[in-house]
């Protein structure tokens, strides 16, 4: 118990951390996947975390992902939650599946209108 | 004129073609959802065949279905809310309705009259007629906290009742619809955080939740009600630390052997054994990822499970008495769901990210075939239809 309080700690510290570089900053550009990396990181979304947002990311146990739901949030918080989870929710950390800038990829993604599998 | 006779012809031909159909049975039929496509497969298990489709389904991600008493009718609980009856025959939908805006699964009740949806949107549990899918009967589950709650867990109960649990207040409640103008609603607050899911035992007495926020579960005495919920298996990941979730476990059918329970345990690559004497942890079984489904193979002293991301490609059997792990299995990857046929001689499961269903022989551990399904999750069996809970 005393470990899983530390943890979230040190989640809300890192998330702290990144909050004030990246207020008001607009998504990244960033260079896009490969296309086999991008098919993959889509299937993550569409069905891993579609498990509990939905394959249609219209929310589920979490909640909606669409560009409508996610208008006006701030990108880099968006991809630090999806890097590190969100502490006392069931949101996981995905850091040992992608990149930064994968992560930063998905959250441009969602926010534009997430692609289908191919 | 060529053509007009050829439409004419074509149309005789497929008249007679509805007119011909052999008269069969229904229970050794089933039904896989193709989350991504909104489509149902139509599988026979004693052939070992997809015999067709049915489309128009809706946003089939988490989909669940329950069975007509006669089995021969599939109700389908889409993500989006649809509520679809499907002929299973005749492969088509008989009606489909819009119940709510955000839908986690469902229930028929003891005498097959009434279909239970749970929503998330808004968060409650609505009432159907089985037949034609009319509303009968609107529990908005609004908790202790005066707050709307998303509802998981929902069983049906002996007595025409329905169990369910509510995933933000922390409350389980049952209704009696007996009577469906006029539920009877017993409220249980304070159970504990975030029930993921809910299961009741094969008897019928016991109706248990899962805690996604705290480790433990919380019991209902369904033969007595009054004696409240209890908190069993406090804090059973002590001393291990609790792993990031990639997907959340489900409770889905059991795993018995004599007095034990076999469930699995949340953030940990275990799955725990309950006594159900004193419903006190009796044992854990370390396993090769965090078990969603553990399921009790019909007839058998097997157990088979399977695991979350990233630790998906892969089914594990359990003998129960020596609580050993027998087989590591390899269908496919994405390994979502498994169910066995009737009498438990083969399990079929689906390989979502491999686009494929694995029949094997539970016996022999063999894979007696393949077959091709798009983005397959649940697999849900007619007999279902026999047992109560669902």
């Amino acid at each position: 118990m005393p470990q899983k309080k530390m943890t979230a700690g040190l989640m809300a510290l890192i998330l702290s951390a990144a909050l004030p570089l990246s207020h008001g900053a607009p998504a990244q550009t960033v260079t896009s996947p490969t296309p086999t990396r991008r098919a993959v990181l889509i299937n993550m979304v569409r069905e891993d975390c579609g498990s509990c947002h939905g394959s249609r990311l219209t929310g589920g146990l979490g909640p909606a992902l669409t560009p409508r739901a996610l208008k006006g949030k701030n990108p880099v918080s968006l991809k630090d939650t999806i890097l590190f989870g969100r502490p006392n929710t069931p949101m996981p950390p995905w850091n040992p599946f992608m990149s930064d800038t994968e992560a930063t990829w998905i959250v441009n993604q969602l926010m534009k209108g997430f692609p289908h599998a191919q | 004129m060529r053509s007009n006779l050829f439409v004419i012809l074509f149309a005789l031909f497929a008249l007679q073609g509805c007119a011909t159909q052999p008269l069969r049975g229904t229970g050794d039929l089933g039904v896989v959802v193709e989350r991504a496509s909104g489509k149902l497969q139509i599988v026979d298990t004693t052939t070992r065949a997809i015999l067709g489709k049915v489309s128009g389904l809706g946003d089939l991600s988490h989909a669940t279905v329950v069975f007509s008493r006669d089995q021969r009718y599939a109700y389908v609980f889409g993500r989006d809310g649809g509520l679809t009856k499907v002929d299973i025959l005749r492969r088509r939908i008989v009606k489909r309705v819009l119940q709510s805006g955000n839908s986690i699964g469902g229930a028929i009740s003891q005498d097959g009259r009434l279909i239970a949806a749970a929503n998330y949107t808004p968060g409650g549990v609505k009432f159907f007629r089985s037949d034609t899918l009319a509303p009968v009967a609107d529990i908005p589950a609004i908790g202790a906290d005066g707050k709307r709650s998303k509802v998981v867990g929902l069983v049906s109960a002996p007595g025409d009742r329905f169990v369910f649990s509510l995933y933000n207040a922390g409350e389980i409640w049952t209704a009696d619809m007996k009577d469906p103008a006029h539920p009877v609603i017993h409220k249980f607050t304070g159970v504990g955080k975030e029930p993921y899911d809910g299961i009741i035992t094969p008897n019928g007495r016991y109706y248990l939740a899962g805690l996604f926020g705290e480790d433990g579960m919380a019991l209902l005495d369904l033969w007595h009600l009054p004696n409240g919920v209890k908190r069993i298996l406090n804090g059973y990941g002590k001393g291990s630390r609790r792993l990031p979730v990639y997907k959340m476990p489900h409770l889905e059918g059991w795993g018995f052997y004599g007095r034990y329970a076999f469930v699995p345990a949340v953030g940990h690559h275990e799955v725990l054994v309950i006594n159900t004497d004193t419903w006190r942890q009796a044992g854990v079984i370390p396993t090769y990822g965090q078990p969603v489904f553990v399921v009790g193979q019909p007839y058998s002293r097997h157990i088979w499970v399977d695991f979350a991301f990233p630790d998906n490609d892969a089914i594990q059997v359990i003998d129960a008495p020596t609580r050993r792990i027998i087989r590591t299995l390899k269908p496919g990857k994405g390994v979502l769901f498994l169910e066995f046929t009737p009498r438990g001689g083969n399990v079929w499961v689906s390989a979502r990210d491999s686009n494929k269903l694995v029949v094997y022989d539970t016996d022999t551990f063999q894979r007696l075939t393949e077959l091709p399904s798009h983005k397959p999750s649940g697999i849900f069996f007619t007999p279902r239809a026999y047992k109560l809970g669902w």
